[in-house]
């Protein structure tokens, strides 16, 4: 607008700072999990994610040796040694002996605790405890220390949420899910779509309108019923009721209505002269169907293939309900909400499953946009 | 992990070749059973009629059989077992619907539902509908609306995590690694424990979704106000108007139509929200909604069927002025032909 009115150069920029804040607020959160995935996991409680490329410093605390380790020394009790031993060394830039002051002193400088005892602790953390009298029990003085490391990024993560967490598994079962509740729908979304558009029968206005209507109905007046016909048709077989078949038969159902909504408004556009013409050259509906109206309308089946795709795979509820919770049935977002219970606070888990969660939609987005875009707006523009 | 990717090819292909077989061997079987090549003229004739007869039957079939159990069935199941105790087999009366009206969750539940109803869908439209006239203003447009539609294909799991993150609590003085805090921190507030915060934490929880749906109505919006003819417009910048009049006054009542397609999707969207209270929170610290309600009394303690069915009830009484409408419309538009 300010380019069409107020032409100000305050006004256009102004638009662009706006946007700008838009685009961050509207990315910045799920960048943070995918630099938090491939951080160290130990950074990542000690940073926030926006510091991870500047080295990150946490308090530590440690003990040090007890009096067996004295030595004398110009009349002096000394314990000398590394605060680190033998681990990996870090870079000590302050340090405390007592916890509400734990970086009162730099490192380098020397301590000044009662009765005349000193205490130095070195950047590297090479330390100087001396007194003037011997050092008595087991227990060594406590100490605090502020530690940085340098910055480091790894997919050790990935490693470990892919083969130990079950991730990868469940990614397996995601896309067992996934695609034939993808391709079920369509197919049978299609034949219905094009009888609906194309076939004269009696009942068919009243069949649109239902569709309609159903297009509403909320999943959870589903669920129950269901539930319990799954679980009496499995005791009359015999079989387990929480089934691969099942849940894509689910998906099928609750997908239908705005797949034959969707594909039946493309294809009632389709021009009725092809139509006409095959029919004359003595073509059967079906083979009309196969060979002329599932070519034409590859954009709508591409378009709600992107929408069943991402809804399936996005799913939580359908798959809780429908499918089991053991290792050969749970899919990505069941395992992610168990993990949330489980491993609450481990964000080096969390992070990293997640983004595993969120690669397959983000790339089918990315690459099939276009078609997306187009279904969303013939989807709802219409009143869907 | 190999036996596993065997497993899941078969029987995907057991699942969907199952389904193009049916297709084509019903329509080859009616082919064969009133035969339209090689028979005599009249014969020809008939069979072709009761082909048209039969074949649209095959072709609806499935969907319409897949729909009845899937939809319709348990529509009205759902309504008779609402009638019923936790088992479904003990006719109750009203008994559900009087504990409907008296419990103290569910009233909860409800009144946060209206809570999400009165802010995200409004939210979604208004920030979607900005954000929709300013990309269209600027060079970069398209990237950016590409950004914020991303969130769309993030599964509302996988956004809870996201946000978690976000509002991580560490106590005052530690390091703060969610960014909410950071920020508080930062300007010398005091951290929140944000998902639990008496009342408030309820628009913590709205703001994933928001931040989710946003894009959607962007993208609906912007191709709606592309609609808008360019004279309209520039008649507007001629007689004067500012940005903000041409916005209020011209821009949204021209696509009035259009809002209240979004609106009403975002309503039912929000109507049936679960996944993000159920990893948030679980319902706890009053940020109950209807659906995650339901969800629990399904499963809790071996499940109560009855409750259960009277929840899913309530949600679609909330829906059913909006299914009217939509059919109304669509009545409108093929009612012309």
């Amino acid at each position: 607008m300010a380019t069409k009115t107020g032409k100000s150069f305050v006004g256009r920029f102004g638009v662009h700072i706006a946007v700008l804040v838009f685009v961050a607020i509207w990315t910045i959160p799920t960048l943070g999990i995918l630099v938090s995935s491939l951080r160290d996991k130990d950074q990542i409680v000690a940073s926030g994610w926006w510091n991870s490329f500047a080295s990150s410093s946490q308090s530590e605390a440690g003990r040090l040796p007890g009096a067996s380790a004295q030595t004398q020394k110009d009349g002096k009790y000394v314990i000398e040694g590394n605060i680190f031993g033998d681990g990996p060394k870090r870079e000590i830039s302050a340090f405390g002996v007592k916890s509400s002051a734990p970086t009162q002193y730099k490192a380098g400088s020397v301590a000044d605790l009662d009765d005349g005892v000193t205490l130095q602790m070195n950047a590297d953390g090479g330390f100087v405890l001396s007194s003037p009298k011997a050092f008595e029990g087991d227990r060594g003085q406590r100490v605090y220390f502020a530690s940085s490391a340098p910055p480091k990024f790894t997919t050790d993560n990935y490693d470990a949420v892919l083969f130990s967490e079950g991730i990868g598994r469940s990614f397996m079962n995601s896309l067992t899910v996934t695609i034939p509740a993808t391709i079920i729908p369509i197919l049978i979304a299609a034949f219905a779509a094009y009888a609906l558009a194309w076939m004269r029968f009696p009942g068919r206005p009243l069949l649109i309108a239902v569709i309609i209507g159903l297009l509403v109905v909320p999943l959870q007046m589903s669920l129950i019923p269901l539930l319990r016909l799954y679980n009496g048709v499995g005791a009359f077989f015999g079989v387990p009721s929480k089934t691969y078949l099942g849940i894509w038969l689910a998906h099928t159902g609750f997908g239908l209505p705005f797949a034959i909504y969707l594909l039946r408004s493309y294809i009632a556009g389709l021009p009725r002269e092809i139509m006409e013409s095959a029919r004359i050259d003595g073509a059967s509906d079906f083979e009309i169907f196969v060979k002329i109206v599932l070519p034409l309308s590859f954009p709508v089946l591409a378009s709600f293939a992107i929408f069943q795709f991402l809804w399936v795979w996005n799913d939580l509820l359908v798959a809780m309900v429908f499918l089991g919770t053991a290792p050969d049935q749970i899919v990505l977002t069941a395992k992610l909400n168990a993990l949330l219970g489980s491993r609450g606070g481990k964000w080096e888990i969390l992070t990293t499953s997640a983004f595993i969660t969120i690669i397959v939609p983000l790339f089918v987005f990315f690459s099939l946009q276009r078609y997306f875009v187009r279904g969303l707006l013939a989807g709802s523009v219409k009143g869907g | 992990m190999a036996a596993q990717i065997f497993s899941a090819i078969f029987v995907i292909i057991i699942g969907v070749g199952g389904c193009v077989a049916y297709f084509w061997g019903a329509n080859k079987l009616l082919d064969l059973v009133f035969p339209s090549r090689g028979v005599s003229g009249t014969a020809a004739v008939d069979n072709l009629r009761r082909q048209g007869m039969v074949r649209p039957w095959l072709f609806v079939g499935p969907a319409m059989i897949i729909l009845a159990i899937y939809l319709i069935y348990p529509v009205i199941a759902t309504l008779w077992l609402s009638f019923f105790d936790r088992g479904g087999t003990n006719f109750v009366g009203l008994a559900n619907y009087e504990w409907a009206v008296s419990d103290h969750d569910l009233r909860n539940s409800i009144f946060n539902n209206i809570l999400w109803l009165a802010v995200v869908p409004a939210a979604c439209t208004f920030l979607g509908l900005i954000i929709a006239v300013l990309t269209d203003k600027i060079w970069w447009g398209t990237i950016a609306k590409s950004l914020i539609f991303l969130p769309l294909a993030i599964s509302f799991v996988g956004a809870s995590v996201i946000w978690k993150f976000i509002y991580e609590y560490r106590g005052e003085g530690q390091v703060q690694i969610g960014l909410l805090n950071a920020i508080i921190q930062y300007f010398g507030g005091q951290p929140q424990v944000w998902i639990s915060l008496p009342f408030w934490n309820n628009f913590f929880l709205m703001i994933i979704l928001i931040w989710i749906q946003t894009g959607f109505a962007m993208v609906i919006l912007s191709s709606a106000l592309r609609g808008i003819p360019e004279e309209t417009l520039e008649a507007a910048v001629i007689d004067g108007a500012n940005p903000f009049q041409i916005f209020w006054k011209i821009m949204v009542p021209q696509i009035w139509g259009t809002i209240a397609v979004v609106w009403t999707t975002i309503t039912i969207l929000v109507l049936k929200v679960f996944d993000i209270v159920l990893t948030m929170t679980n319902g706890q610290w009053n940020t109950q909604v209807l659906a995650n309600l339901m969800f629990d009394w399904m499963f809790r303690g071996g499940g109560d069927f009855g409750r259960g069915a009277t929840i899913a009830i309530i949600i679609m009484i909330a829906v059913i002025p909006i299914m009217v409408w939509n059919i109304r419309q669509a009545n409108k538009e093929t009612g012309g032909h």
